[in-house]
């Protein structure tokens, strides 16, 4: 077998290189980009020119900490490395001035720092949300070049291969089975029997396929795992291709993902190019050749079955199992299938062991989880945290508390699968089956936390809306039986609800489960089933009073301007009403007429703080019968 | 219809791909890149080259989101409706764009000017409710900043029509 020591040498001088010159990382994710790290990016890459100072500039994944983007690491050989979050094209010319050309490290603009020591910016490690992160998955992420292999190699990349190879398939297969490692696309089913059973299948050729088809709205880890890690996703296919003897593999990937897309197809090209994949990989004997299959947009193609079929090129309708599709997948042919992160934790199993990974986590839940944290959220972004935290540590420590300290109310977990989990269920650890329990699954890993001013009516009818839009059609009760739930939560946020509709909804939600083949039929109630099960009063305050509690759903909720705040020479709400809505001459008491209003709330929002005169009412029945304009 | 030059362009295209089954998605994402939108005749070709019914490459083509029958306008506008930007108010700015606009969700305006999309989730949960138009993404917007945000694109609409008249005139 060829060495693996030549390439690894070359990349371990390219990165020492490096870290002995000064360098920039800029994080050019799809988060990053949103909050305007091109921009940044472009600046920075002009003050250098306009200075004259050759100082490498690199792209970077995500390190998780989306709320502070744009973020940029200034690193100097000879001094600490400084994180700066929120990095506009202002702030440029001060920290290239600053700490490239002379040492301030700027500390007022950084986040903190990676090398400890006593100074003024914190040190990022012994931060609250590091202490309960553990980062595996994401080790690398935001740290290395996603598109330059050497960087990841240089980090203990393709070593895992290469001890792989030297294994037989049976001793990686029961290292992964000891490893204990779940399936991370959110169903958790045990990956070294899903292993096992594909090696054992009869029937060539097999074929080794990578869920990318990350589909939750509000989930976007494979992204960033794939935006700013490829390498790793891609070694475990082919650890995976070995352990079955495939030598085809296909990344299924979300056509709205173009930024993973590219770097992927960097990424499988700078793999072939050193050997690790393709042809007589390593010198080993063994072939393998990746292939990427763009999604078209359906969520149900993330199911394993219905994913086969969009590769296949029909519609992605899933089909019954078993028989399973490590038996008969691809063509009819046996198909070992998983997640992105489920093979990106593979390398870290052959690498480190069995005993080490199962040394994380909790009894039937080992290794790590990855949440996106959005909604209600001071520190929205990623994280990864060992299995058993609670999630109590993970949106107070973790993801720095609700805005404005508003109470909490939810947190949804699983997306339209999973299920809203409330505030007295806070301490449950994550893990596959306390989520279970609490009626929620862990999902892929979307984490939406919400407060007092989200309804959860709404938020039920929400997914519900999701889950109609995106069944198949193929089984009745998915494609009917959602359609009827969602038609009578759409009763109840519009105040036309009966109180015999809950029951109604409990019945549906049962047949809608047995109903339908695939998860997407069988979960899409969850939302339902919990919110009814945790926040039945909010249900009883739509159906029996008319109300909005949180004053969200539209037609339970008014706006109204109270005379007695109203400034009256003020025009700012008259002027931005988009359906001129709000009568009241220069001097006069502003009025809404209900009639004309669409509940938009810009009054709300242009009514000037000191003012503070609109109010949402719910039930809409508040609202006073008289009209303050008569009072004058 | 589809003009010659097109009719070249995916004859070009098709001589890239396999006549096998699993040529179709991708042939269709291809074809819609370069049209911005997959016509009838283009699909029925598509179907001739594979050798399968028309309605079968009908079929695959309106059961995925990503695929479209119609042009798009000049400005393309999506709309995040995914659960952070639902959370946030998003249907909110969805209903002021159909307000502002004059159209409703998926189709283009009469001058083809704007067209209007809503997409579960772009990955964007922090800067929650969001709005892209071509490829600038939006962040944090109200119906107000939505309507705001259109003001140059509209202008810049109505210039090109105004000197395309012009021009006319002369």
């Amino acid at each position: 077998m060829n060495d693996i020591s030549k390439i690894q040498n070359q990349a371990k001088s390219e990165w020492e290189n490096l870290q002995s010159s000064t360098y920039i990382l800029i994080g050019t994710a799809t988060c990053g980009r949103a909050a305007g790290a091109l921009s940044t990016l472009k600046a920075l890459e002009e003050e250098l020119l306009r200075r004259n100072i050759e100082v490498k500039i690199i792209q970077v994944g995500c390190m998780g900490l989306c709320y502070a983007e744009p973020l940029v690491v200034i690193s100097k050989p000879d001094s600490f490395r400084v994180v700066y979050g929120n990095v506009t094209p202002e702030h440029v010319p001060r920290l290239v001035e600053g700490y490239i050309i002379g040492d301030d490290p700027c500390l007022e603009l950084a986040l903190g720092t990676l090398e400890g020591g006593e100074r003024e910016a914190p040190y990022i490690p012994e931060l609250p949300r590091f202490e309960h992160e553990l980062r595996l998955v994401f080790r690398r992420c935001g740290y290395i070049d996603p598109v330059n292999i050497n960087h990841y190699i240089a980090n203990g990349g393709y070593s895992s291969l290469e001890k792989a190879l030297r294994m037989r398939p049976e001793e990686i297969i029961e290292e992964v089975k000891n490893s204990g490692l779940r399936g991370r696309g959110g169903a958790g089913f045990p990956t070294g029997q899903k292993w096992e059973f594909c090696h054992k299948a009869e029937g060539k050729p097999k074929y080794v396929v990578c869920n990318a088809d990350e589909g939750d709205p509000g989930a976007f880890m494979d992204r960033v795992v794939l935006e700013s890690d490829p390498q790793q996703v891609i070694e475990g296919m082919i650890i995976g291709g070995y352990v079955i003897g495939a030598k085809q593999g296909y990344i299924y990937i979300r056509a709205e993902y173009p930024l993973a897309v590219e770097r992927v197809k960097i990424a499988l090209k700078q793999a072939e190019e050193l050997g690790l994949l393709g042809d007589n990989i390593l010198g080993s004997g063994f072939d393998f050749h990746i292939e990427l299959a763009m999604g078209a947009g359906a969520f149900v193609s993330g199911e394993e079955t219905a994913l086969m079929e969009a590769v296949e090129g029909r519609m992605s309708t899933p089909k019954p199992r078993p028989p399973y599709p490590a038996q008969a997948g691809l063509w009819g042919k046996p198909t070992l299938l998983n997640n992105v992160k489920t093979f990106a934790n593979i390398p870290l199993i052959i690498e480190r062991g069995a005993d080490w990974f199962s040394s994380i986590g909790t009894e039937g839940s080992k290794g790590t989880a990855v949440f996106t944290l959005a909604g209600k959220l001071n520190n929205k972004g990623l994280t990864e945290v060992p299995m058993g935290t609670t999630l109590r540590e993970v949106v107070y420590d973790i993801g720095g508390g609700i805005p404005g300290d508003k109470p909490f109310k939810a947190v949804q977990i699983g997306g339209p699968s999973g299920g809203c989990i409330p505030a007295e269920l806070l301490d449950t650890p994550i893990d596959y089956d306390s989520l279970r329990q609490a009626g929620s699954m862990m999902g892929s890993g979307g984490l939406i936390v919400m407060d007092e001013d989200n309804c959860m009516v709404d938020a039920a009818r929400f997914f519900l809306d999701f889950s109609t839009k995106e069944s198949c059609g193929k089984c009745t009760m998915c494609r009917l039986g959602t359609l009827q739930m969602l038609h009578i939560l759409e009763d109840i946020t519009a105040g036309r609800g009966e109180i015999e509709d809950m029951d109604l909804l409990l019945t549906l939600a049962e047949d809608v489960k047995a109903g339908s083949l695939c998860g997407l039929g069988r979960t899409a109630p969850n939302p339902v089933l919990t919110t009814m099960r945790y926040f039945q009063d909010e249900y009883e305050a739509h159906i029996l009073e008319k109300k909005c509690p949180a004053k969200v759903c539209p037609e339970l909720t008014a706006y109204y301007i109270l005379p007695e705040k109203c400034e009256r020479s003020c025009e700012h709400c008259v002027l931005t009403c988009p359906t001129e809505a709000i009568k009241g001459e220069k001097g006069e008491i502003k009025v809404i007429d209900q009639e004309k209003c669409v509940n938009c709330g810009t009054c709300m929002d242009v009514c000037p703080p000191e003012y503070d005169a609109v109010v949402k009412l719910s039930p809409v029945s508040l609202l006073p019968s008289e009209e303050p304009s008569e009072v004058k | 219809m589809i003009g010659t030059k097109e009719k070249e362009q995916l004859t070009e295209t098709l001589s890239s791909f396999s006549k096998e089954r699993e040529s179709l998605i991708p042939l269709l994402q291809d074809v819609q890149t370069k049209l911005g939108y997959l016509p009838k005749e283009v699909m029925q070709e598509i179907a001739n080259f594979l050798e399968m019914p028309g309605v079968e490459v009908w079929g695959v083509a309106t059961f995925y989101n990503q695929f479209r029958f119609v042009p798009l306008g000049k400005h393309h506008i999506r709309v995040c409706m995914g659960t952070a930007c639902h959370l946030a108010g998003g249907k909110l700015i969805l209903e002021a764009l159909e307000r502002e606009l004059e159209i409703k969700v998926g189709e283009t305006s009469e001058d083809g000017g704007f067209s209007l999309e809503r997409v579960a989730c772009v990955g964007c949960c922090m800067l929650a409710p969001v709005m892209i138009i071509g490829d600038d993404i939006y962040p944090k917007m109200t119906p107000f900043k939505a309507e705001e945000a259109l003001i140059p694109y509209k202008q810049e609409s109505n210039q090109g029509s105004s000197s395309e008249e012009q021009a006319e005139e002369r």
